[in-house]
């Protein structure tokens, strides 16, 4: 392992530990995490028994401590509504955020990276402005309007695919499209201004002055270089997606994480909330990490620096 | 006295009227290079709607947002009531007029727009001058904050805040402020790690200037412009935020119109009323749409090398 991903796999660890923090604190916002773990109508008797049960009369240093050492081990507590180990719940419920996120982001890759290329290289032409146009609009359109307007088309008008609920392929169809639009549209405005920048290099000419036909001048040459900073995003459009999720499953009934979050909230079942919140971050910081390893081999010279 | 040539007249009144600054013919410069790119223009002239029409709203609104009547409900877009009086995009579950709750909605959307880009604007560029400046273990300290900040899914930890402190405007406005400074710290960052090493910022350190004067009066100015781009184009994702937060029903509340709120009523009658969700998710996309081209036509004005 290199000096460089040695220093950002201890960034990560950091990172991590930043996590557990803020996780631990969102129940503390209030200053009293035992009325808001109870319902509403427990008595003020109850609330004082459920604190001292709970350790919340112990220091916040310690009782972070208490906090750290489940987390570690996965373990945030019961739910409060099912009786079960919050964590437990939302890890049955990853499967299929995962899937959902994976088609969102293929969708993604597979419009972006040729509408880009293609916009790029017919630069002012046609094609390019319907691809700009496009993407400008899938960047200003919000998750949850577009999900609902293709469920107004294809399922209400049409009664061509279903509007909830998880199965096979064409459940997958609508919540996929919904949830990767705006980061096709991100990368396709990056991958035609990353293009741009390296068909206009040095290499590129010479390449083609040295009479390289314009098929290998484009995928060798410029995209090879090009690629660097559609990987990088890919890292960070996967907090987009993951965040996105919580919208798009809500409208499409899919039984995964970012749903399971927003029906917990209501239920105030916080153990759950902690739970999803911590994975989802992790998630996040475990992959960008995996992109800086990917980056190094992508990018010679970043493992010298 | 003998009229004077014509000429000198002419000189006379350009004499009087004061000579522009260069501050002043910058900016004029600067408008007339905005409205020559056509795309800025329109963004400029949706934003400039959009403002007028949230400030002006019980003038431009054609009925009270909070008038209900039942026996009105659920009427298509022009459709006209009994004193002839006609709504435009129609009327909600509860009678309501949709174009008035727009209206009337835009003032939610830009006045949590406005507040939190300027709370998480000024946050970040405090963490920006300060990561910069000073570097080292400051610097380390910060950028290790801004990656945990990163690190979370910004939609799932701002309904899961606003849970536990409880829907209001000024909590939407404070959860989304809050936490959306790293953009802008980071583009500061990187203009003062290039201020820093310019002659004037080490000639007045040199001088003894104190870090504070240096970064009041040589760094802070230098980074505006910049900065100004990042805020513009926030305001369209703070925008965006507030409308998903108002979806889930952890925005400001009902009866209060607001966009999401409006766009979470009209899903649930999208098979029989189809206007209901469209229009206010066509106002945010319009805005939204507004505010990003303004920003790009902004940017690739002042400074086309920033990326954001």
């Amino acid at each position: 392992m290199t000096a460089y991903l040695r220093r950002r796999l201890w960034q990560s660890l950091l990172v991590l530990f930043g996590v557990s923090v803020v996780v631990f604190l969102i129940l503390h916002l209030t200053g009293d995490p035992a009325a808001l773990l109870l319902p509403p109508d427990a008595t003020a008797e109850d609330i004082a028994k459920f604190r001292t049960a709970m350790g919340f009369d112990d220091p916040v240093a310690v009782q972070y401590l208490r906090f750290l050492k489940g987390a570690v081990r996965g373990d945030f507590g019961e739910s409060l509504r099912h009786g079960e180990p919050a964590m437990g719940l939302v890890l049955e419920r990853l499967p299929a955020t995962f899937e959902l996120a994976g088609a969102g982001l293929l969708i993604a890759l597979g419009l972006a990276i040729p509408a880009g290329i293609v916009s790029a290289v017919r630069r002012n032409t046609s094609v390019d402005y319907v691809s700009t146009v496009v993407a400008l609009l899938g960047q200003a359109m919000p998750t949850f309007w577009l999900g609902i307007m293709l469920i107004l088309v294809f399922s209400v008008r049409l009664n061509w695919l279903p509007s909830s609920g998880r199965g096979g392929l064409e459940h997958l169809i609508l919540p996929a499209i919904t949830l990767g639009l705006f980061t096709t549209a991100r990368i396709t405005r990056l991958t035609r201004s990353g293009m741009l920048e390296v068909l206009s290099q040095d290499y590129v000419r010479t390449a083609r002055a040295k009479g390289v036909a314009e098929p290998p001048v484009v995928w060798k040459h410029a995209l090879k270089n090009a690629s660097i900073p559609i990987v990088t995003i890919v890292g960070i459009e996967l907090g987009t997606l993951l965040g996105g999720s919580v919208i798009t499953e809500t409208i499409f009934a899919w039984p995964g994480v970012g749903r399971l979050s927003v029906q917990a909230i209501f239920n105030r079942d916080y153990p759950v909330v902690q739970s999803a919140v911590f994975l989802l971050a992790s998630t996040f910081v475990i992959v960008n990490f995996l992109v800086d390893v990917v980056y190094t081999y992508l990018d010679p010279r970043i493992r010298f620096r | 006295m003998a009229a004077l040539p014509p000429s000198v007249a002419s000189e006379a009144v350009a004499l009087a009227t004061p000579p522009r600054s260069a501050a002043e013919r910058e900016w004029v410069t600067l408008l007339r290079r905005l409205v020559r790119r056509r795309t800025a223009l329109f963004g400029a002239i949706v934003v400039l709607g959009v403002l007028l029409a949230a400030a002006l709203a019980p003038l431009v609104a054609p009925f009270d947002p909070l008038e209900q009547d039942i026996g009105q409900r659920l009427k298509e877009p022009g459709w006209q009531d009994a004193q002839g009086r006609v709504h435009p995009l129609g009327t909600d579950h509860l009678g309501r007029d949709i174009l008035s709750r727009i209206v009337f909605g835009a003032r939610i959307a830009l006045v949590v727009g406005l507040a939190a880009v300027l709370i998480s604007g000024v946050l970040g560029m405090l963490i920006g001058l300060l990561a910069g400046y000073f570097g080292g273990r400051v610097d380390d300290f910060l950028m290790r904050l801004a990656d945990i900040q990163l690190a979370f899914p910004f939609i799932l930890l701002a309904i899961a805040v606003i849970g536990v402190l409880g829907p209001s405007l000024r909590n939407i406005i404070i959860v989304i402020g809050v936490s959306s400074w790293v953009v802008y710290a980071r583009v500061v960052r990187g203009e003062v790690l290039s201020i820093r090493e310019r002659e004037y910022v080490q000639a007045a350190i040199a001088l003894g200037s104190q870090n504070w004067r240096v970064l009041r009066h040589h760094v802070l100015p230098n980074t505006f412009t910049p900065w100004l781009v990042v805020a513009t184009l926030d305001m369209a994702r703070v925008i965006v935020i507030e409308s998903a937060l108002s979806f889930l029903g952890l925005g400001v509340q009902p009866p209060t119109p607001t966009w999401g709120g409006m766009l979470a009523d009209g899903r649930v009658y999208l098979s029989t009323a189809w206007w209901l969700a469209t229009f206010p998710g066509l106002a945010i996309l319009i805005t939204v749409l507004g505010i990003n081209l303004f920003g790009d036509g902004l940017r690739d004005t002042l400074d086309p090398r920033l990326k954001v």
